[in-house]
């Protein structure tokens, strides 16, 4: 199989790799850029474990070909943190324990920020069908729904 | 395997005529890249029509709702008119999977991949919905319900595309619905769908109707006895235990551990029944 060369925008970063034809997104910003970040839990779009926004919808990684990144714009659980300064929805996963081994972490925080992106107040009912996607093992969900909410109301500059 | 993207319809539908049997258009991937995970699948060519000039968007004219063949489920529910003309077949569309599947899938990939379980199907077929089809020999327009001819495979020719699926504005007071049963309210594929629109005259009398079911046999189904023990009537219970039984009656399904043969038929008909209940309100309201 011939490589194919793409060129995209990770992170704001301007991004060049060669992948072949058949390659998932997901194998590449892991096997080839270093952005280990996104987690391979099924592979068939089941878990969200690899969530990353693409041209701002939250898309599974694992069902989108490296190729089809050429002129896109992606965002990756890599780019959330503004330096050493962590994004709100960060540390309040953190403040309300909102992971145990951590695995679906990346996917959620992902999936969530586009969920805050776009709905900047949404009822725990918008938060619960917009994570449906997104397969958790450990926390039992109610915390990560908890730590949403308060990082929602950060976000709108309110006290909590 | 080959992966090409192509910047017209032209081009794409020239790559897939000349290509062997396993080439694939790729619009969402949501059900290509799945399959392309399983060591017994094999592609050479995959044409992804993302690309092609116009077909990222929803266009409305003077009588219809044009749908290009990239467009995700996502924006259909994004799209005010089209969800205020046709609010069962967005349902429908946005009941695909999950936030992240929603970003992607699309209406022509879920009625070309021809699961007889489609959600959007049995709504688009509710509402008479064509398809505009692309191929090497030029471009033709054929019925929903004529695209699928069995579980996974369709009555497209090598070659042909899908550019579009067009929807007719509807007429006033009519409207639609869709209602699937699974097990799991999220992420689960359909034990039975149940699609129906109906326009009512002046006093609210059913005019028309399309009853259309899914998951009850190797494709989409239109009940049309079911539409009409619908027409000349304003929903009585009599109407509606007529549509129930044409419905559990016309279902032909399987028996598998998402439900027995007995109990899809008697669902087939629940389902209808309120589905219908529903696309009346609606027609009521406008
Ligand atoms: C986690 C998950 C959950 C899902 N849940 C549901 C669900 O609840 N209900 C449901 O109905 N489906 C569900 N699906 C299946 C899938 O998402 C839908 O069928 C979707 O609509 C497919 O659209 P797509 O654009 O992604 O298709 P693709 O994967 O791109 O294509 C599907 C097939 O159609 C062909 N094709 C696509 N577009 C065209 C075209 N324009 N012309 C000719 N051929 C074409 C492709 O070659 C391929 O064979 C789910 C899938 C996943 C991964
Ligand atoms: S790894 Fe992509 S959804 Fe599970
Ligand atoms: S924290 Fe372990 S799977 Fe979610």
């Amino acid at each position: 199989m011939t490589s194919i060369a793409v060129s995209t925008t990770i992170n704001d970063d301007d991004v060049e790799f060669l992948c072949q034809p058949d390659e998932t997104l997901l194998d590449v910003l892991r096997n080839r850029l270093g952005l280990m970040g996104a987690k391979e839990g099924c592979g068939t779009g089941d878990c969200g474990a690899c969530s990353t926004i693409m041209d701002g919808r939250v898309v599974c990684s694992c069902l989108v070909l490296g190729a089809e990144a050429q002129g896109r714009t992606i965002e990756t659980i890599e780019g959330l943190a503004n330096g050493s300064e962590l994004h709100p929805l960060q540390s309040k996963f953190i403040e309300h324990a909102a992971l145990q081994c951590g695995i679906c972490t990346p996917g959620f925080l992902m999936a969530a920020k586009a969920l805050l992106d776009k709905n900047p107040d949404p009822t725990e009912e918008e938060i619960r069908y917009w994570l449906a996607g997104n397969l958790c093992r450990c926390t039992g969900y109610d915390k990560i729904v908890r730590a949403v909410q308060a990082a929602a109301t950060e976000m709108r500059g309110e006290s909590a | 395997m080959r992966y090409e993207r192509p910047e017209t319809l032209m081009d794409a539908t020239a790559l897939l005529a000349e290509a062997s049997e396993n080439a694939f258009v790729l619009a969402g991937g949501t059900d290509l890249l799945v399959r392309m995970q399983s060591d017994d699948f094999k592609a050479d060519l995959v044409v992804d029509i993302k690309s092609i000039a116009g077909m990222g968007e929803v266009t409305e004219t003077e009588d219809a709702f044009v749908i290009g063949a990239a467009v995700p489920c996502a924006a259909l529910g994004e799209h005010e008119a089209l969800t205020a003309a046709w609010p069962g077949v967005v349902e429908a569309a946005n009941l695909i999977g999950s936030t992240q599947v929603q970003g992607r899938c699309t209406v022509s990939g879920n009625l070309c991949n021809a699961s007889p379980a489609a959600d959007s199907v049995p709504a688009l077929v509710a509402a008479n919905a064509k398809v505009r089809i692309a191929g090497p020999g030029g471009t033709r327009e054929a019925a929903v319900l004529d695209i699928p001819t069995g579980p996974g495979k369709t009555s497209l020719a090598k070659g042909e595309i899908i550019e579009s699926v067009i929807l007719p504005k509807p007429t006033a007071r009519s409207g639609d619905a869709y209602l699937r049963f699974t097990p799991r309210t999220e992420m689960d594929i359909a034990v039975v769908g149940a699609g129906v629109s109906l326009s009512l005259d002046d006093d609210g009398v059913v005019k028309s109707a399309r009853v259309a079911l899914g998951a009850v046999g190797p494709k989409v189904m239109l009940v049309e006895d079911g539409a009409r023990a619908l027409v000349g009537t304003r929903l009585e219970d009599a109407a509606l235990n007529a549509l129930a039984a044409a419905c559990s009656a016309g279902s032909n399904p399987i028996d598998d551990k998402r439900g027995t043969v007995e109990f899809r038929k008697q669902v087939a008909g629940v389902l209808a029944r309120r589905a219908a209940q529903t696309a009346y309100t609606r027609a009521g309201e406008k």
